[in-house]
């Protein structure tokens, strides 16, 4: 298992709604330590790849293998024990909690100590020590104790990415993390998340370019549910087709 | 025996055309608007009782009593909806059940003001009373007649629905609501105007009812429950399934009752459980 | 005063405001001094005092799924009366013992919760409200079905119950009555705290808050409602058997939609999801019927529904939640 040298890796993924084909023979491959990027025009099926591959989706067909073991037929709860998380476009937070709490749970979930009521919560110091490191090192400390609806909007991206490195992640799928951030904070936001740890394979989808060739090593181009290209940023930026895409969808759009 | 079968058929099958003119309403407006109206019933023991005061106090007809019972009801139904419900759309299923339950305490608590606790009786004309005999076998002339309202219901909602403008914006905003306000439908409209329509088929269904099952105070809750089983059943929002499963529960009702009746309601329920866990979304429901 | 959240931007600071989450309140040590007036100043209203304890126990359980993890319930009756029955019928077997008849009672209803959770955790909407509700209608019709068994509707009578430890019997003023439905009142609160300060109640309300992102962290979130859900029946069917135990008879109402229904107004009324809610709910509730028992019980229902109505529209976290803001608003 740990000797296949990519961290995820899809074949052949189909899925269709009626005549609307979101997935076309899907098959890609994240080396380990990866930081890919995702990017196609609108309805490309960005999100719904994410959502085949971490199981929000059943696929009608092919396979999901995350280094090695096929997960295509886990639960979602499971393939996130298997090492594999995601966050997501909008915000799915838990409002009421607080940040400590909130990354706490993700974090007794993975230690499996979660069902245990006959606790305190207080007395899993080690799972509120790992909490309090994941949030210092997305700079939430400040605000750990507030409930997550009154943080700044900014705050709660970031939330949502520690809620799933508490899963401690091989890989990690981020759907648009800087969503709805203001351009100048989409930047900060990305350098923390080019600062995670090389063993955490990342695959990010985002539609503003310059963060794209900044911050990803390659990038694979999806088009109406289909793979079009997947190469360096170089090449990216200079493919005529990739151009026309994104050209005609400016034309339509 | 096989006579036996056949009137049990035949009562159930106009027992369950009853519940279906009851419940239609509150199934499209669940589909609609998501709206938990456990009130429902309550319109229903409206329409009944506004039917006992036109036909008693007033010494009208018993056919002009049930057009009676569906205005009287849908009117109510749409001032309900304009002053109180329509806050709650968007508060949550929780706060939906609890509001409407404090209805129905209140509805029932008024009735029994009004009208006292005992059974009603109603004055229905003499072209509905007897039976008719056919193949020997005594069908009574007024479940003929519910069988046939309901019907009758059933083809104007299915006319409406299918093949009118209103009813194209209604099946639109089922299917989806933000599509179909973006297509420029007057959603909140739709809704008041739906709405007032399954309160008054309520009513109407309330005003047939006594006569078969009488009309007391506890009207409401009691049949909410054969009414909410009939919507969870058939699926939110389908007529269809909504038909079926009213047609399928009065017949387990009465068979029920007939063969078996020391379990007396037990079996309905355990069908209704039965079938909800096999389908959580009712029998016909898509969401 | 210092800003109490100034000093938690340390490990420490943080670590100390988890354990103050859990930390008992000055207001809750006045209310459980608070609860022994009755013996000295109420004495005549004993017998009341330990029905409204029993309600709260029964509304305590009832917010454990509904106000922690988001279960909403209309036939939680169910288990208030096969517990009641258990306790019954167990003196009909020549066992009196109280304490073992509550625990036999709470273990056989979290036996029947435990298998109904394996369906309640399948449905969500108005299937959740059908089947709830279903069950509930269901396990009335069968009680009644079954009178060789239960009594029908003339309700189980004759239970005989022995002295608490073998000394303390009954009286007629309720005192043995009222200490023992607190006592297990106490406790059952004790169960309940530790329960939503652990772990798994901070799990519990992830559910409340965002059962989609469940998932998406690796929680198993179904087990969790499973869990939760059988021991919400357990401690309703506790608060059952002692009724039982405390009224020496088991009326056919115990399973009843209407308790079903008084126990989620109780608690809303009260507030939802912080333990005193039911408690609190459960004392205005059975104060004000108490004090209205002359008048109809149909126009108690008219203003049962009234108030449901307001606390609705204009409370909709209950009593204690609108405190707790007016005391933000005033503390500012």
């Amino acid at each position: 298992m740990s000797t296949e040298t990519y961290a995820l890796r899809t074949e052949n993924l189909r899925k269709r709604f009626g005549s609307l084909e979101v997935a076309r023979d899907v098959s890609i491959t994240l080396p380990r330590g990866a930081r890919h990027a995702l990017i196609g025009p609108n309805g490309a099926g960005k999100t719904s790849l994410v959502n085949l591959i971490t199981g929000q989706l059943p696929p009608d067909s092919g396979r999901v293998l995350l280094e090695g073991q096929d997960i295509t037929r886990l639960n979602r709860a499971a393939r996130v024990k298997a090492g594999l998380a995601r966050t997501f476009q909008i915000n799915q937070l838990f409002p009421a909690l607080t940040p400590i709490e909130a990354i706490t749970l993700a974090v007794t979930e993975r230690k499996g100590t979660a069902g245990q009521f006959w606790r305190s919560l207080a007395s899993h110091g080690d799972a509120i020590d790992e909490a309090w490191g994941i949030l210092a090192q997305l700079r939430l400390t400040e605000v750990a104790t507030r409930p997550t609806r009154v943080l700044a909007y900014g705050q709660q991206r970031l939330l949502e990415i520690g809620l799933a490195l508490a899963t401690r992640p091989k890989v990690l799928l981020l759907d648009e993390p800087a969503a709805g951030v203001p351009k100048g904070e989409s930047a900060e936001l990305f350098s923390v998340i080019a600062a995670l740890p090389d063993d955490i394979s990342v695959l990010f989808i985002e539609h503003d370019m310059s963060l794209v060739f900044k911050f990803a090593a390659r990038i694979i181009v999806l088009v109406s549910g289909g793979v079009l290209l997947e190469a360096e940023p170089d090449v990216i930026r200079t493919d005529q087709r990739v151009r026309d895409v994104y050209l005609g969808q400016a034309h339509h759009g | 025996m096989t006579g036996n079968l056949l009137i049990v058929l035949f009562d159930g099958l106009a027992f369950g055309m009853l519940l279906f003119v009851l419940s239609v309403g509150l199934s499209v407006t669940l589909g609609l608007m998501n709206f938990v109206n456990l009130g429902h019933g309550a319109f229903g023991m409206l329409g009944g009782y506004v039917a006992l005061v036109v036909t008693r106090e007033a010494g009208l007809s018993f056919f002009l009593a049930l057009p009676a019972a569906f205005v009287g009801a849908a009117v109510v139904g749409i001032a309900c909806e304009r002053t109180l419900f329509r806050r709650l759309y968007r508060s949550g299923e929780l706060n939906q059940v609890l509001f409407t339950v404090g209805l129905v305490f209140v509805a029932t608590a008024i009735a029994t003001f009004l009208f006292g606790t005992g059974q009603q009786p109603i004055q229905i004309p003499d072209v509905l009373r007897g039976s008719v005999e056919i193949g020997g076998l005594r069908f009574g002339i007024y479940r003929i007649f519910l069988i046939v309202v309901a019907l009758a219901v059933t083809a104007a909602l299915i006319f409406g629905l299918e093949f009118t403008r209103f009813g194209a914006s209604v099946r639109a905003a089922v299917d989806n609501q933000r599509v179909a306000q973006g297509l420029g439908i007057d959603v909140d409209t739709i809704f008041a105007i739906t709405f007032a329509l399954g309160c008054g088929l309520a009513g109407l269904g309330g005003a047939l009812a006594i006569e078969i099952v009488g009309l007391d105070p506890t009207f409401a809750f009691h049949y909410l429950i054969y009414v909410l089983i009939v919507v969870a059943v058939g699926g939110l929002g389908s007529i269809g399934g909504s038909f079926l499963a009213a047609a399928l529960l009065g017949i387990a009702d009465v068979g029920g009752k007939y063969f078996v009746p020391e379990l007396g309601s037990f079996l309905i329920y355990l069908l209704m459980v039965g079938v909800l866990f096999w389908r959580p979304l009712g029998l016909f429901g898509k969401r | 005063m210092a800003d109490p959240s100034a000093n938690q931007a340390t490990i420490a600071g943080t670590q100390a405001w988890i354990r103050r989450q859990g930390r008992w309140s000055p207001y809750e040590i006045a209310f459980w001094i608070a609860v022994f007036v009755p013996f000295f100043f109420f004495p005549t209203y004993l017998t009341l005092a330990s029905q409204i304890a029993i309600a709260a126990l029964f509304a305590l359980s009832v917010d454990l799924i509904l106000g922690y993890a988001g279960i909403i319930t209309l036939g939680h009756a169910m288990f208030f009366g096969l517990g009641a029955y258990a306790a019954g019928l167990l003196t009909k077997t020549g066992w009196g013992e109280p304490l073992t008849g509550l625990l036999i009672s709470g273990a056989f209803v979290a036996l029947v919760g435990f298998v109904v959770s394996f369906v309640i955790v399948r449905v969500q909407h108005l299937a959740l409200l059908m089947i709830t509700l279903g069950l509930g209608l269901l396990t009335l019709e069968l009680a009644n079905a079954m009178s060789w068994l239960t009594g029908g509707t003339d309700g189980l009578q004759g239970v005989s119950v022995w002295p608490i430890f073998g000394t303390f019997d009954y009286d007629l003023w309720g005192y043995t009555a009222y200490s023992y439905t607190l006592a297990v009142l106490f406790v059952g609160l004790l169960i309940a705290r530790r329960i939503v300060h652990s772990a798994f109640g901070l799990s519990l309300r992830g559910i409340r808050e965002n059962l989609n992102r469940m998932p998406a962290i690796g929680a198993p979130y179904q087990r969790r409602l499973q869990v939760i859900y059988t021991i919400s029946a357990g401690m309703a069917g506790v608060a059952g058997a002692l009724l039982t135990q405390t009224t020496s008879q088991v009326a056919l109402d115990v399973l009843s939609f209407q308790r079903s229904a008084d126990v989620v107004v109780m608690l809303i009324l009260g507030g939802t999801g912080r333990l005193y809610g039911g408690i609190i709910g459960a004392i205005i509730f059975m104060v004000a019927r108490d004090q209205l028992a002359g008048i109809n019980p149909q126009y108690w229902y008219f203003w049962i529904g009234i108030l449901l109505m307001i606390v609705v529209l204009v409370m909709p976290k209950g009593i204690l939640g609108f405190l707790a803001q007016l005391w933000e608003r005033i503390r500012r």
